[in-house]
């Protein structure tokens, strides 16, 4: 059984295609990096993966189960329950402090606030970002943000975390101390991993790579 | 191997092997007609190539060489097997991309390929780098900065495929 994957799935933006029957399979715990051109389709296929964006044919599985014909309520449900995301540009709420932040998804699941900020705070060490729970994100560089935003994309336990660009807004050693803790924090955890990059220094973090181009995905198998 | 790569193409004399060497490989170091006809007088000695047609005249000009299947089979070896990864091998993939398109082979693939062995280096040497020693951090970064230049060389060729596609078949 594949922990992620997508069947031959086709979709346009109006009249433009953006997947032409990509197909993908990711197993339980495996790190995959998505590759491939600007406008080659690579977001939106983590896009139509992660039960954003529901793909015009084709099938997208998570766990056995079919999600591509669940309703915009139970998608949304399951992307809140199993999935977690990481952005290029942090996505922070402005509004709440980093601790806050990290503890958005159990907030969002339900979870009493004073038990939520109890399973948010552990990741400040675990992170490197000890001292920084009550700052806000206009408060943090770059590099802290990002890190709070993969606790938030963890805090959860996820089954699966999507990161599209993670390291697109950082300088090259803060991107490397990201990807660093994304995939160390992502192995403790058993978490499945999609990410989406343009940099081949950050698919070689990846346990495997595949390749989007003209919506089609190339698997790179080594001679 | 870019002689074979040409004779691939088409049996040839000796002149129009230098000529297109020169247009496409030599960047302005022409290729010496005496090291040309020596490769030749190598390759027909290994049975790579064979003299096929002799004009009547005088003169090496005379003769066009011929691909026999050993040399073809070498040729495709050498073609489809990805360059160790490598810094500063563009030369040699350059070269490969170049006949790839010439005799309509998948340039595509075999740059797919390369760019897998490159990612699989790269991942060695990720791992290297995740260790905490700062020497070998620093040597397996020195690496990855050279390996990424090839890649980004790699990407920006994959698109232009079709376009020097044009420039070499002509």
């Amino acid at each position: 059984m594949k922990a992620i994957e997508a069947r031959e799935v086709v979709l346009s933006f109006g009249e433009t295609p953006a997947l032409r029957g990509a197909s993908v399979a990711v197993a339980p715990g495996e790190i995959v990096a998505i590759m491939g051109p600007s406008g080659s389709g690579k977001s939106t296929l983590l896009h139509c993966l992660a039960g954003i964006l529901v793909p015009d044919a084709g099938e997208i599985h998570f766990d056995g189960r079919r999600i591509d014909t669940l309703s915009e309520t139970e998608r949304s449900i399951l992307r809140r329950d199993q999935f977690g995301f990481v952005f290029q540009f942090g996505q922070l709420v402005p509004e709440l402090t980093a601790e806050e932040n990290v503890a958005l998804p159990l907030l969002l699941s339900g979870v009493k606030r004073a038990a939520a900020l109890k399973q948010a705070r552990p990741w400040f060490e675990r992170l490197g970002l000890a001292g920084l729970e009550h700052r806000r994100s206009g408060e943090l560089s770059g590099g802290q943000a990002q890190r709070v935003a993969l606790a938030r994309g963890l805090v959860a336990r996820p089954g699966a975390l999507f990161a599209d660009e993670p390291t697109g807004a950082l300088d090259t050693l803060t991107g490397e101390q990201v990807m660093d803790l994304l995939v160390s924090s992502a192995r403790e955890q058993g978490t499945t991993v999609v990410l989406v990059t343009h940099e081949a220094r950050v698919a070689a973090y990846a346990d495997r790579q595949v390749i989007v181009r003209d919506g089609k995905v190339n698997a790179l198998v080594s001679a | 191997m870019t002689l074979l790569g040409l004779l691939e193409r088409e049996p040839s004399h000796g002149y129009d092997l230098k000529r297109d060497y020169d247009s496409f490989f030599s960047r302005g170091k022409p290729l010496p007609f005496g090291q040309v006809y020596a490769t030749l007088g190598r390759l027909v000695r290994d049975g790579k190539i064979v003299i096929g047609e002799v004009a009547p005249g005088e003169g090496p000009e005379r003769k066009r060489y011929v691909i026999t299947d050993r040399g073809a089979t070498e040729f495709e070896s050498w073609l489809t097997e990805p360059v160790e990864a490598e810094p500063n091998l563009q030369t040699v993939l350059f070269t490969k991309v170049v006949l790839a398109l010439m005799l309509d082979r998948p340039a595509e693939e075999y740059l797919d390929t390369q760019r897998a062995k490159h990612l699989r280096r790269m991942k060695e040497l990720t791992d290297i780098r995740r260790g905490d020693n700062l020497v070998d951090t620093m040597l397996a970064d020195h690496g990855l900065f050279h390996l990424e230049a090839d890649l980004h060389w790699i990407d920006t060729t994959i698109a232009r495929l079709d376009a020097l596609r044009k420039v070499v078949k002509g």
